[in-house]
């Protein structure tokens, strides 16, 4: 399946911190890239979503839903002015 | 862990079905009535959430094709053959119906007529949903920015809210379309994929910045994005959306 980009997890990202997201900027751990979160590569049919950056091609992101509840994983990812994790 | 609706975040919510439009074979708008809407942003989405009477629960994103003047929230749903929830809204939803949803959602593909522009749309088969939005917004309070729809579709009968844009072009946006697969012998529009020559005769020069949004198959969207970038308009000023089928 071809990948989506981060438009595609505004709703579960807007759940897990409270706010819109998609215009987050932030910066790739792995490449050092900056961009925002509605750019990144996004693939929702792994178990949960793995998100990407868009220039190395590392996971940045992912989420997983436990028990109704969406649990993200974005350290690889270094949010500008980012919101307090929940 | 259940948690409380706190102001400002996202809840979902009932809305009710009042119309339905077939707008082609495989797409149909649902005119929802929403008792708790904030109101939108030109481009922004709903997420629309089904459950099962076992429990199961599917979610789906889809764009609002109505703009924020409207009265009701549409959307429109192409139907995937084999989908969870496509099938369900185009095939089984009837007026008076409830739906589970909730937005709008999204900031970044997002179009509001003091952005000015050019507004340069580049819409690959239903990606042209948000740019109804768009174009109508722009009707509403947006003329005098320069609007230009390129629509690419399989099909004339694939088109969708063809009347409606040939009212939007009479209003003024320049619409063009190109058909990809099949198109009628005295077809007078633009023939075949969108390519680095067609994209070159419909986009403003670099200069000018456009403001350009591109909403489609993935395919379709990075096509269009890097010829653009190598003609020489800033990645800054370019704005996509990739669809497909997604789901929680």
């Amino acid at each position: 399946m071809d990948a989506l980009d981060g438009n595609a997890i505004a709703g579960p990202l807007f759940e897990h911190f409270g706010e819109e997201m998609t215009t987050t900027v932030g910066t790739c751990a792995h490449c050092g890239t900056r961009s925002q979160i509605a750019e990144l590569v996004v693939y929702t049919r792994a178990p949960g979503t793995v998100v990407r950056c868009r220039h190395c091609a590392n996971v940045v992101m992912a989420l997983v839903p436990i028990r109704g509840e969406l649990r993200a994983d974005s350290s690889a990812f270094r949010m500008e002015q980012a919101p307090d994790e929940p | 862990m259940a948690r409380a609706a706190i102001p400002g975040r996202l809840t979902w919510q009932a809305g009710r079905v009042v119309d339905l439009v077939d707008e082609t074979a495989r797409c149909k708008s649902l005119v929802l009535e929403l008792a708790d809407w904030r109101g939108h942003r030109a481009g922004q989405h709903v997420d629309v959430r089904l459950t099962a009477e076992d429990g199961y629960q599917a979610e789906r994103s889809y764009s609002i094709a109505s703009a924020p003047e409207d009265t009701h929230v549409e959307l429109t749903v192409a139907r995937l053959d084999d989908g969870e929830v496509s099938p369900y809204l185009t095939d089984e939803l009837r007026p008076g119906d409830e739906l589970e949803l909730r937005g709008p959602i999204g900031g970044y593909f997002v179009w509001e007529s003091s952005q000015g522009g050019p507004l340069l749309m580049l819409a690959g088969g239903s990606g042209v949903v948000p740019f109804r939005a768009m174009l109508r917004h722009w009707a509403a309070d947006g003329r005098d920015v320069p609007a230009r729809l390129l629509y690419s579709s399989r099909t004339l009968e694939d088109v969708i809210y063809r009347q409606e844009l040939e009212r939007l072009a009479d209003d003024g946006a320049d619409v063009q379309l190109t058909l990809t697969n099949q198109w009628p012998d005295d077809w007078q529009e633009h023939r075949g994929r969108v390519d680095p020559k067609l994209l070159a005769e419909v986009a403003w020069p670099p200069h000018q910045r456009p403001l350009v949004y591109i909403c489609g198959p993935t395919g379709f969207v990075e096509a269009m994005a890097e010829t653009l970038v190598q003609m020489g308009h800033e990645p800054a000023q370019i704005k996509t959306e990739r669809f497909g089928p997604t789901g929680t």
